[in-house]
């Protein structure tokens, strides 16, 4: 019976050398522990052995069954990682193939650069607020310092609807609805459409966008807004940004200042770009003028602010190197997916 | 502006700067200088040289070889030009010396011409006599100047000299940018003030001296100012025997580096004064007053006038005029008429500074459509006392250049003087609105060049007529500020208490949809806001329809920009089309931007701005409808509107496709559109492609929306899913069957979905196969079968009710 069994073991491990398929070890082991397996027969026999013997030969039996298993188990690992490599190795790709893209749409560059201006200000406490594109008079222009007849109302170019009602030219006009709410110290900043009556070419548009600024609280110096746009122009442009106040004068704002930054080509050594001057205007600001928190309820003797404006096309262009304004407004979309 | 350096030096003689320095430094203390321009640029080795001997060249009839003499020596030049004569004196470029450009006078080559010695049809030539165009200027800087030869020398200057001195080419031209509020420095003697206190140097203001003979000019006219609301100074004064002729060279060349063309002495003494004060004046020939009178007042309605141009222009009852005893004979501060202009022959004139309305003779200006220099100074509102300084300094002029006898006195009609302004000096003030620790020495040191006064007994500070920009302490603090230096001035945050920085939550909404529609394929476009009434015929919009109710701008860039937008679909489809016209495939487009709804026409308040969220594709795919309805529903859903979105096809909207449009309905309410945009009027954008559009009307949307969200737990229980597939009439919306599975299957029903939908050969005529597939769930039990049995049976109950046919 030892020996049967014996032979049964070398007669399996034998079989299993030659087994090339799962199809061929499921034969196998049918062959040995099936119903009708050589093994099931030896069991089978159990009954011709002495009664003494049986326990001998049963935990021979069993040994016999869990070697005849462990050896179908390792071919069985043995021969599904042979088939693996060999998938593998079938299912080379050629990496360098073209992506297949979800075609994500793209923003606008006014967008973007009006949500750059936004997280900067935001990050410094300011809180962003919107206004009419069509508004009054009073808030575009009289409010502002900018009295019927005064000259400044010719140099903006404006679009009337009728006397009193205009296409803001200037989203400074949002500056006097705050300040009238009264809610102090202020921080905004009011980002938006504005129009000029421009021809449209490569350098105008009779709508473009701005950004506008205001910070109204005791003690606010125009150093504060030297620091505050030094610390905006760095983060838009870079940290060796640097910039340039020159005086200048708005009507609602007094001292006034235009303000350069280095040019962010060249870094100030004078190129093409910057026409050599190393030099770039990217906005005006100044002192809230005293008259115009009057105008708003707020007593100049014990408030004072800071209000700068931006152009978000400027910002655009300048930064994205877009040579003509027009394509800003044409949305072709060779254009929009550059961005 | 353009000025010479050599025009301000002559009031601030101690300034010595490089050009650069000079303009970076006015920048920076606010007088803007966008660039500069030597007038010596390129010119080396000129020299005045005499012509002491002229031959004819042997082999050329058109050459002549002249010996001049250099100072150092006598050189032989050859030259073609014909208007040399032995004695005179010319300007001459030595060997290795350089000119600005050739004698035609095209564009000067940016680093001029080098002159070497060589031979001129074999004869030597070891230099060149120079025309003014070959050393970069022109005629109307050197009026003397020959048309077409050689410069030569009117007045003695020394052989050998320097040439480009005795031209007085040695200076350097400025282009100023002045801001509206700097009146003052649109005179020469303002932007000299402000480069006196850039530079700490003394200004000296021009000497006036006493002028006239013992004559009174009251004998020889009358002035009387009507309306003196439009005139608030009126200066007269009266010069005889006058003598016509050039005005000296330092004069003519200022005004050339101005921009101004020389014409006699009298009219640039006029242009001189005008530059030098920025006060207008005007001369009148007095033979031609009638009454030798003058009186200031403002036209009738309807009269016409002449301009000494030669125009007739339109008057109305707002222009003021000039006029004499008869008639007019000027339009006040805007131009003379020809019936009274300086001729040739004039003996007598009579000089005019006034000070007139700025603001009137703009609008003035506008209506007739004239602007000439002088409106141009008069609009920005003048220092009346400057008009007397003006006068006088004319005057001096006249007697020095012997252009004529000026009369004594002046006739003065100036009934209220202005006096000028004192502000308080208050240096805390001062430092803490600009950020700085100044002394009150280093403050009042910045005054005088700008001949602002101090009294110190009460500490007030004494500005000058001028200066009308001075109104108020804070324009104080901004002189100080711009001479200490905007550079100086420390650079800090603001200290005060803390604010929470944030976006509205109309724009958080706005950005998920910019979001979505980015996730979704669709690109950003910006469109105008205004566009041409003819839209609404291109969209095929109904007359009457509230849509053409659009507020219109009075004075638009012309009638394609003439109305403001009431729907966002034209500015859409135009882009586009733009798109389809250059051949691009696909084009997926957003925009998120306002119409403009007037609640009233004429508007009497502001119009609702409505933000519209707008979302426009062509593809020729066939479930264009059903992409957009996709990415509607994927933006609703990412701002909070979570319960049942429906769709009604009743929209009716022109424009688009009948059977292809439906209303967006959110809790009962339209909160906008989509459809597929009807092929008339793709036609009429010329887009030959189906064109999908969706409109959500953003405020109504945005107080519905919501960024609040509860766990409701994941299900621990099985779902049950059951299949059902109906044969029905194409009529029955989709929309009918899922109302019956929600109401029907009630809580149990987790969700369902379309599975499958057939119209075809397989099926009759009319009818078309749907099949849903339908899960319920509980969340506290596992389902039994005769639970879901029941709630099916309901549905397929109402389903058959409809007329639906169940395929078993």
């Amino acid at each position: 019976m030892e020996h049967m069994l014996q032979k049964i073991r070398e007669a399996a491990k034998a079989q299993l050398e030659h087994a090339d398929s799962l199809d061929k070890l499921n034969e196998i082991r049918v062959n040995f522990l099936g119903k009708k397996g050589e093994l099931t027969a030896v069991l089978k026999g159990m009954r011709d052995v002495a009664p003494e013997d049986r326990p001998k030969v049963g935990q021979l039996v069993n040994e016999t069954r869990t070697a005849i298993e462990d050896a179908l188990e390792a071919t069985k690992k043995h021969l599904e990682s042979a088939a693996r490599e060999a998938r593998l190795k079938q299912e080379v790709l050629d990496v360098t193939r073209p992506a297949v893209k979800t075609m994500l749409g793209h923003r606008h560059p006014n967008t973007i650069a009006r949500e750059e201006v936004e997280r900067i200000f935001v990050g410094m406490g300011y809180e962003v607020v919107e206004g009419p594109e069509v508004e009054y008079d009073e808030y575009n222009f009289e409010k502002l310092n900018i009295p019927a007849n005064h000259p400044a109302k010719d140099e903006q170019d404006t679009f009337y609807i009728n006397k009193n009602i205009l296409l803001r030219t200037q989203t400074s006009s949002v500056q006097a609805r705050v300040m009238e709410k009264g809610n102090l110290p202020i921080r905004i900043i009011s980002p938006g459409r504005v129009f000029r009556s421009d021809e449209v070419d490569a350098t105008h548009s009779p709508s473009f966008h701005q950004i506008e600024g205001l910070v109204i609280d005791e003690h606010v110096t125009f150093a504060d807004l030297k620091g505050t746009l030094a610390e905006f122009a760095k983060e838009l442009f870079g940290p060796d940004t640097k910039v340039k106040f020159r005086p200048h004068h708005f009507p609602f704002t007094e001292p006034s200042a235009e303000v350069d930054v280095t040019c962010f080509k060249c870094g100030g050594k004078g190129c093409r770009f910057c026409k050599g001057e190393g030099w770039i205007e990217i906005l005006g600001c100044g002192m809230v003028h005293p008259h115009v928190l009057e105008m708003c309820g707020i007593d100049p003797e014990q408030y004072s602010g800071f209000a700068f404006g931006v152009g978000l096309e400027r910002i655009a262009l300048l930064k994205y190197e877009i040579d003509d304004m027009r394509l800003l407004y044409e949305n072709d979309i060779r254009f929009l997916k550059q961005f | 502006m353009n000025t010479a350096l050599s025009w301000i030096k002559a009031y601030v003689p101690d300034l010595e700067v490089t050009d650069q320095e000079y303009m970076d430094a006015m920048t920076l203390s606010g007088t803007k200088c966008e660039g500069y321009t030597r007038l010596d640029k390129n010119l080396e080795k000129i020299v005045v040289g005499k012509i002491e001997k002229i031959e004819r060249h042997p082999d050329a009839d058109k050459l002549v070889v002249c010996q001049v003499n250099v100072g150092t020596e006598t050189i032989q030049i050859v030259t073609g030009a014909p208007n040399v004569v032995e004695g005179a004196l010319v300007p001459v470029v030595l060997d290795g010396g350089r000119v600005a450009g050739g004698h035609d006078g095209s564009p000067l080559p940016e680093n001029g011409i080098k002159i070497k010695k060589g031979k001129l049809r074999g004869v030597p030539s070891a230099g060149m006599m120079c025309s003014v165009e070959e050393l970069g200027s022109s005629r109307e800087a050197y009026p003397e100047a020959p048309e077409d030869g050689i410069y030569i020398f009117q007045e003695d200057v020394e052989v050998g000299s320097d040439a480009v001195e005795a031209l007085g080419l040695h200076d350097t031209v400025f282009e100023y940018e002045i801001t509206s509020n700097r009146v003052d420095c649109y005179g020469v003697l303002g932007i000299a003030r402000e480069a006196a206190a850039t530079f700490r140097k003394p200004f000296y203001a021009p000497e006036i001296k006493e002028t006239g003979n013992d004559e009174d000019v009251h004998d020889y006219l009358k002035v009387s100012v009507e309306d003196t609301d439009l005139c608030s100074r009126y200066v007269a004064r009266m010069v005889k025997n006058i003598k016509l002729g050039p005005s000296p060279k330092w004069m003519q060349r200022r005004l050339a580096a101005a921009g101004i063309r020389p014409i006699n002495n009298l009219v640039d003494i006029t242009n001189y004064v005008m530059e030098e004060y920025g006060q207008p004046m005007h001369a009148y020939d007095y033979d031609l007053i009638a009454g030798h009178e003058i009186v200031v007042k403002r036209a009738k309605d309807g009269d016409t006038f002449q301009t000494l141009d030669g125009q007739i222009r339109n008057m109305d009852a707002n222009v003021l005029m000039i006029n004499d005893g008869e008639k007019a004979v000027g339009i006040a501060g805007i131009m003379g008429g020809e019936n009274s202009k300086i001729t040739d022959d004039v003996k007598t004139m009579v000089f005019e500074a006034a000070c007139f309305d700025g603001a009137n003779i703009r609008l003035s200006a506008k209506r007739i459509g004239l602007r000439s220099d002088a409106s141009g100074k008069f609009e920005k509102g003048l220092d009346p006392n400057t008009a007397m300084e003006a006068m006088n300094r004319a005057c001096q002029l006249i007697e020095e250049l012997g252009c004529g006898e000026v009369v004594g006195g002046a006739i003065d009609v100036y009934p209220n003087p202005k006096t000028p302004l004192e502000l308080p000096f208050e240096p805390e003030y001062i430092n803490d609105l600009i950020g700085t620790d100044l002394s009150e020495e280093q403050m009042l040191s910045y005054f005088p060049a700008l001949e602002i006064g101090y009294r110190p007994e009460d500490r007030m500070l004494i500005i000058p007529t001028w200066r009308q920009d001075l109104l108020r302490k804070c324009d104080i603090a901004e002189e100080v500020a711009r001479f200490y230096g905007y550079d100086n001035i420390p650079t800090t945050l603001p200290s005060g208490a803390a604010t929470a920085g944030k976006l509205s939550f109309k724009m958080r909404i706005e950005a998920t949809a910019r979001d979505v529609a980015e996730f979704c394929g669709f690109s950003q476009a910006y469109c105008y806001s205004f566009e041409s009434p003819k839209v609404f015929d291109k969209l095929l919009v109904p007359e009457g329809d509230a849509l053409r109710n659009a507020i219109t701008i009075m004075n638009p860039l012309g009638e394609d920009f003439s109305i403001m937008r009431t729907t966002s679909l034209n500015g859409m489809l135009t882009s586009l089309a733009t798109n389809y016209k250059r051949r691009n495939k696909d084009v997926k487009l957003y925009e998120i931007a306002n119409v403009y709804l007037p609640k009233a026409l004429p508007l009497t308040e502001l119009p609702d701005e409505r933000v519209q969220f707008t979302l426009g594709m062509y593809s020729d795919a066939p479930e264009n409808f059903f992409y957009m309805k996709g990415v509607v529903e994927e933006f609703l859903d990412k701002i909070g509107l979570q319960s049942k979105i429906t769709y009604a096809p009743d929209s009716e909207k022109s424009f688009l496709h009948p059977g292809r449009q439906a209303n967006i309905i959110y809790e009962g309410e339209v909160i906008g559109f989509l459809g597929e945009v009807h092929p008339a009027v793709a036609d009429n954008y010329e887009i030959d492609s189906r064109v999908t559009v969706a409109v959500l009307d953003m405020p109504g949307i945005v107080a519905k929306a919501s960024y609040d969200r509860k766990y409701e737990g994941i299900a621990k229980y099985p779902a049950v899913t059951r299949d059902i597939s109906m044969l029905m009439k194409k009529d029955i919306l989709c929309g009918q069957i899922e109302e019956i599975i929600e109401k029907k299957g009630g809580k149990l029903v987790e969700s369902y979905h379309l599975f499958d939908i057939y119209e075809g050969s397989q099926i009759a005529a009319g009818f078309k196969s749907m099949a849903y597939s339908i899960t319920f769930r509980a969340p506290d039990r596992t389902l039994e079968d005769k639970e879901v049995n029941g709630a099916m049976d309901k549905i397929l109950a109402a389903l058959e009710e409809l007329g639906i046919n169940l395929r078993k």
